[in-house]
């Protein structure tokens, strides 16, 4: 670990200027310390956010607002998050330990950067570590890796699973900056490799997120299915997040969100379209992952995951709509 | 005054003399006397002794697999804030130490055999100062020339039978395959395997003068005093190590390991205390690994499924030079008949980190592999995998002929059978289905040598009647603690809370070490004999025949005659050493603890996904010497197996040879959501052959054959017959039946 200064901010202002000074942000640290400790990231200047306030969960009628350093754990045990937005509880709860939540944050847990073995292994190369060193997973051992969204420099997965639940619900990342404030729905949140893997997210410099904020309920069946090597404590192979809701044996109302299944939290507007109005049926699932997995690619050990995918929505859909 | 009694086991003790005690504490499910200390974190582990001065050090590990070190820029990193020193000192070890090798492993490391093999140690004021240090070191390296092959397998790996080969041949397997009603032919993997010990290894070093003081977490401390000094050119009589309390092994902690030299060295240049605590990544890139098998498995059957052929031939790896080959076969020499034979292990040369043993080496993955391929000629036979065994368990060893001490095999299958309720199974697969999950059943036969070595260990009788016990031996986490004060307590006639054991210091006496399952009898037996050297004293202050006296509750009786202890002791302390040595009855018959297991797993329907439901194991391994601390070794090895059958997979980059997975977060061994209910079935048995306490080993039998009875119930469960361990869900899928298709 190499030596850091690290400050406390105690409102946002005050962390704003210390980002606008070269600062890193700092919430839970159960991601951002282990990176530190392996000089994978080597901040010199560290503010935390632990003591700004944006702790508070807030209903009004265009939804929820969830503060940024809201933990997972209190997240998930909301009583107004349980019973409205049951998926975001469930994909919280699949997710790390309960030593982790009590820990890990709104804000850092979208943050938190990719398990690929070789960005955590400075002697690997590794583009999204050290742009232009290469990418030593893509011929490697890339089990884990991404099938969809990947680019020539970088195919790893974004990890998480309690993004994957607020893509499903249309949440909105709410962020203060340089520039004032901004909303940025979460599918334009988290960004695809492309050229230039180092950048996971699209804040800007010196910006902090403040707050996600979930739309009203749907009302809808609400599953998260996470698919791992062992029965907790693992990242998802895949995961599938539905909210579905059925009018007469048909869909009529349906989104769905994949992790560990793409470069980015995945969503797929199309496929979303073709089930809505049909009666459930496997051919249904079948035609709907042949449409989802069109474009995916795998590179070797990671080639499972194809079929891993389409297994995991059939077995979603035909739970959220048998009943 | 103390005396020491050896005994040398050349023949059966068949007094059965803890049959005859009275005090009755002996086999009882006593609590661990250290638990409290242990859960309450006021155990002291290696790395928590606290020492004014106390400097820090970080290995640094090779980027390289294969090469040498040309220079270490260390004048960059000795301007470092607090960077006391750069050591790169010839005396490191660049391998670790194979178990009871008694002598130094392989030193220089300016060499370099394995990718992140360590090539020097950096020191500092505090441990942050040093990591930093470590990791800013830079390093030329010239690459080898020649290198060896990275993986087993490649074609340009040298394979060779290992000079311990331990080959068995006998008749003509390739006629009886022929011949046989039924012959079996299959081929199985098993990956690598890290011990994933909980404590990682770490060493306090200091010296005083010229003797070296070590804090440190190590298996076997009369051996490891051994290797250190052969490290360092000294004495072993200047060696002290002191480890009560050791976070588990698992065999990587079984010889010496880099830190403990590393800091040794580093504390004499520097004149102070030295910590050298590795990191979790460098545990798994550096300390012993168990080898990566692929398993031929030839069984040739009559129409019974009687055997009469049984092939098993592996394929193993190590680093050039090293002896040690992974004995897969170990087992499989004596667990069934079938007189035409043919039992094998070839060594691939291999650049990895050692191999070396891990978790009951041999049997761990060789039974596994040998009971999934039983249960494939049971499927083949038509018969129950259960009565497939009984069918097979012969008089004698086949081809040596030696007799069996004992094997309680057949109670383990039946009351195994029994308990778990294996008459509700359905031979065929694909038969049960609950929601979306396929249901079944397998089960194994558990099988694993029994071994009984040198180990001494000092009882003192003081003369208030209490007793104190004192020997090396370690407690890893097993409940040496609590066996040894009990088998103390039973002899001497007192009740546990008068009996303090005090273990892991090589200034006492030399237990047997904790490795091979056979620290329990060993340092038990040495415990036992100087009791019964105490005993023979009492008698003669009572006045009667050793035979004729009891003790119980700190009262010695014979007849009319009684005294208490301390009236009989008249103020004096009685003082012995007992010691054990292995003799004939370890080739007059063949030892080994035996079992069943029986698992019920669920496959998903759609993602392959596999979790144990419930598991039962019965064991029989002679006498139990405290029912609880042997069900926690029988539950554990259980649990390894389900990590061995679904989780567990050392994952290398066959292009440089690097570890992958280096971390509890990747490299997966079950977490309590995977491990669900466990039965497990204590069989009363005495092996008079095993040893004089008439126990045998248990703390590796429970894996012994686990991870076969889960694959097999994978198989029951869905029809995906995988030969290639770990089962995750990416093998399963493509044998899983449609989903959506009605349960035949
Ligand atoms: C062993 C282990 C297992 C895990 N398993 C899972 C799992 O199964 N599923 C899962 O989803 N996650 C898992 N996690 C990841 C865990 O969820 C994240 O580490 C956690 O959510 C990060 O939150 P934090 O508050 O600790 O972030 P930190 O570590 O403090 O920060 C992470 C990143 O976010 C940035 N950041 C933090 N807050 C803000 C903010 N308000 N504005 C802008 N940037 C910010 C930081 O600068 C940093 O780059 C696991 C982690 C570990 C260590
Ligand atoms: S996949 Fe991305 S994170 Fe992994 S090595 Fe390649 S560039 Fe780095």
């Amino acid at each position: 670990m190499k030596s850091f200064t690290l400050d406390h901010a105690t409102d946002t202002d005050s962390a704003l200027s210390a980002l606008r000074g070269g600062a890193t942000t700092i919430a839970g640290g159960t991601n951002l310390v282990d990176l530190m400790k392996l000089q994978v990231e080597t901040p010199d200047r560290l503010v935390s956010i632990r003591r700004t306030g944006l702790d508070t969960i807030v209903e009004d009628q265009d939804g929820l607002r969830v503060g940024a350093l809201v933990t997972n754990a209190d997240c998930a045990a909301d009583q107004r998050v349980r019973t409205s937005w049951p998926l975001l509880a469930k994909a919280i709860l699949a997710g790390a330990s309960p030593q982790l939540r009590n820990r890990a944050t709104t804000g850092g847990n979208l943050c938190q950067r990719t398990r690929c073995g070789y960005f955590y292994d400075t002697s690997q190369a590794c583009n999204k570590r050290e742009p232009g060193s290469g990418c030593a997973a893509r011929d490697g051992f890339n089990r884990i890796h991404a099938v969809l969204g990947t680019s020539e420099a970088c195919i790893a997965t974004y990890p998480g699973d309690m993004a994957v639940a607020m893509l499903a619900l249309d949440a909105v990342v709410l962020t203060q900056g340089p520039n004032g404030a901004r909303e940025i729905p979460i599918a334009e949140f988290h960004r695809m490799p492309g050229e230039d893997p180092s950048r996971d997210n699209t804040l800007k410099p010196g910006e902090l997120i403040t707050a996600v904020r979930l739309p009203a309920p749907t009302g809808g069946v609400q599953i998260y299915r996470k698919v791992r090597d062992r029965a907790s404590y693992a990242f998802a192979l895949v995961s599938v997040a539905a909210d579905v809701s059925m009018e007469g044996g048909r869909i009529a109302r349906c989104s769905l969100a994949f992790g560990s299944l793409g470069t980015v939290p995945w969503r797929d507007r199309a496929v979303e379209e073709l089930l809505v109005g049909e009666t459930p049926s496997p051919a249904l699932y079948t035609k709907a992952a042949d449409l989802l997995l069109k474009d995916a690619r795998g590179f070797g050990h990671n080639d499972f995951k194809i079929p891993l995918a389409a297994r995991a929505l059939a077995a979603t859909l035909h739970e959220a709509t048998q009943g | 005054m103390s005396r020491t009694d050896t005994v040398t086991y050349d023949s059966p003790d068949t007094r059965n003399l803890l049959d005859h005690t009275r005090q009755g504490v002996i086999g009882k499910p006593l609590d661990r006397p250290e638990g409290p200390l242990k859960v309450s974190g006021s155990a002291t582990y290696s790395a928590e002794w606290k020492f004014d001065d106390c400097a820090e050090g970080v290995l640094v590990l090779a980027t390289i697999a294969q090469g040498t070190v040309q220079r270490l820029h260390k004048q960059r990193v000795l301007d470092m804030p607090g960077v006391l020193a750069v050591l790169a000192d010839e005396a490191m070890t660049r391998r670790s130490t194979q178990g009871t090798a008694g002598e130094a492993p392989v030193q220089g490391v300016h060499t370099v055999d394995y990718f992140a093999q360590p090539i020097a140690l950096v020191v500092a004021e505090t441990f942050e100062q040093a990591r930093d240090a470590a990791l800013a070191l830079e390093v030329d390296y010239v690459e080898s020339k020649s290198p060896i092959a990275l993986d087993p397998e490649s074609p340009d790996a040298e394979v060779e039978d290992p000079d311990n080969s331990e080959t068995v041949e006998g008749g003509d397997l390739e006629k009886a395959m022929h011949d046989a009603a039924f012959a079996i032919d299959v081929e199985y993997r098993t990956p690598g395997h890290a011990s994933a010990a909980m404590e990682p290894h770490a060493t306090i070093a200091q010296w005083h003068g010229d003797r070296l003081e070590l804090h440190g977490s190590y298996q076997m401390l009369a051996y490891n005093v051994k290797e250190i000094a052969d490290c360092l050119s000294i004495d072993p009589e200047k060696v002290r190590i002191i480890a009560p309390y050791v976070g588990g092994g698992f065999g990587s902690k079984l010889g010496i390991t880099h830190e403990a030299v590393a800091a040794a060295i580093a504390a004499r240049q520097l004149k102070r205390p030295v910590r050298v605590v590795m990191s979790r990544q460098q545990v798994f890139e550096t300390v012993m690994r168990r080898s990566e098998t692929r398993q031929r498995v030839r069984l040739a059957s009559d129409a019974s499924g009687k055997l009469i052929g049984l092939g098993h031939e592996a394929l193993v790896s190590n680093l050039p030079d090293e002896e040690f080959a992974e004995p897969v076969t170990q087992a499989t020499e004596f667990l069934y008949g079938g007189e035409n034979r043919l039992l094998k292990v070839e060594v691939a040369r291999i650049s990895r980190m050692t191999a070396g043993s891990v978790r009951a080496p041999g049997e761990a993955v060789g039974m596994q592999v040998l009971e999934a391929a039983m249960d494939e000629l049971a499927e083949a036979v038509d018969i129950d995998p259960v009565e497939l065994r009984k069918r097979n368990l012969p008089a004698k060893v086949p081809v040596e002929g030696t007799a069996y001490s004992s094997r309680m095999l057949v109670e383990a299958l039946d009351q195994g059978a029994e308990a778990f309720g294996w008459d509700q199974r359905r031979p065929r697969p694909c038969q049960t289905r609950e929601g979306d999950w396929w249901i079944g059943m397998g089960m194994a036969s558990a099988a694993r040598v029994n071994m009984l070595v040198p180990a001494e260990a000092r009882v003192t009788l003081k003369a208030d009647g209490a007793a104190l016990v004192e020997t090396d031996q370690t407690d890893i986490g097993t409940g040496s603690y609590a066996i040894l004060g009990q088998i103390a307590g039973e002899m001497l006639g007192l009740p546990i809370d008068r009996v303090n054991v005090v273990l892991g210091d090589t200034s006492l006496p030399a237990g047997a070490g904790s490795g091979g399952s056979f620290g329990a009898i060993s340092t038990g037996s040495a415990v036992m004999r100087a009791c019964e050297a105490i005993r023979t004293t009492l008698s003669e202050a009572l006045g009667c025949d050793t035979d004729a006296l009891d003790l119980k509750d700190g009262t010695a009786t014979s007849g009319d005659l009684s005294q208490s202890l301390s009236d009989l002791l008249g103020g004096n302390d009685i003082v012995e050493t007992g010691k054990i040595e292995p003799g004939k009855t370890a080739e007059d018959f063949s030892q080994a603890s035996y079992g069943a297991f029986f698992a019920e797993v669920a496959v998903h329907a759609f993602t392959g996904e596999t979790r144990v439901r419930r598991m039962t194991g019965a064991f029989g391994f002679g006498r139990v010497l405290n029912a609880k601390t042997a069900r926690s070794q029988c539950l554990g090895g259980m649990v390894w197996g389900i990590g061995s059958a679904l989780t567990e997979e050392l994952a290398f980059d066959l292009r440089d040879g690097h570890l992958v997975n280096h971390d509890l977060a990747e490299y997966h061994v079950p977490v309590h959501a995977d491990v669900p209910a466990i039965e497990v079935i204590l069989l009363e048995e005495r092996d008079a052959a095993a040893s004089p306490l008439q126990a045998k080993g248990v703390g590796e039998l429970g894996i012994c054959g686990a991870a076969g009875a889960i694959t097999n119930a994978i198989y029951n469960a869905c029809g995906a017959r995988l030969r290639n361990f770990p089962m995750t869900l990416d093998k399963v899928i493509p044998h899983l039946p449609d989903p959506f298709a009605e349960v035949a």
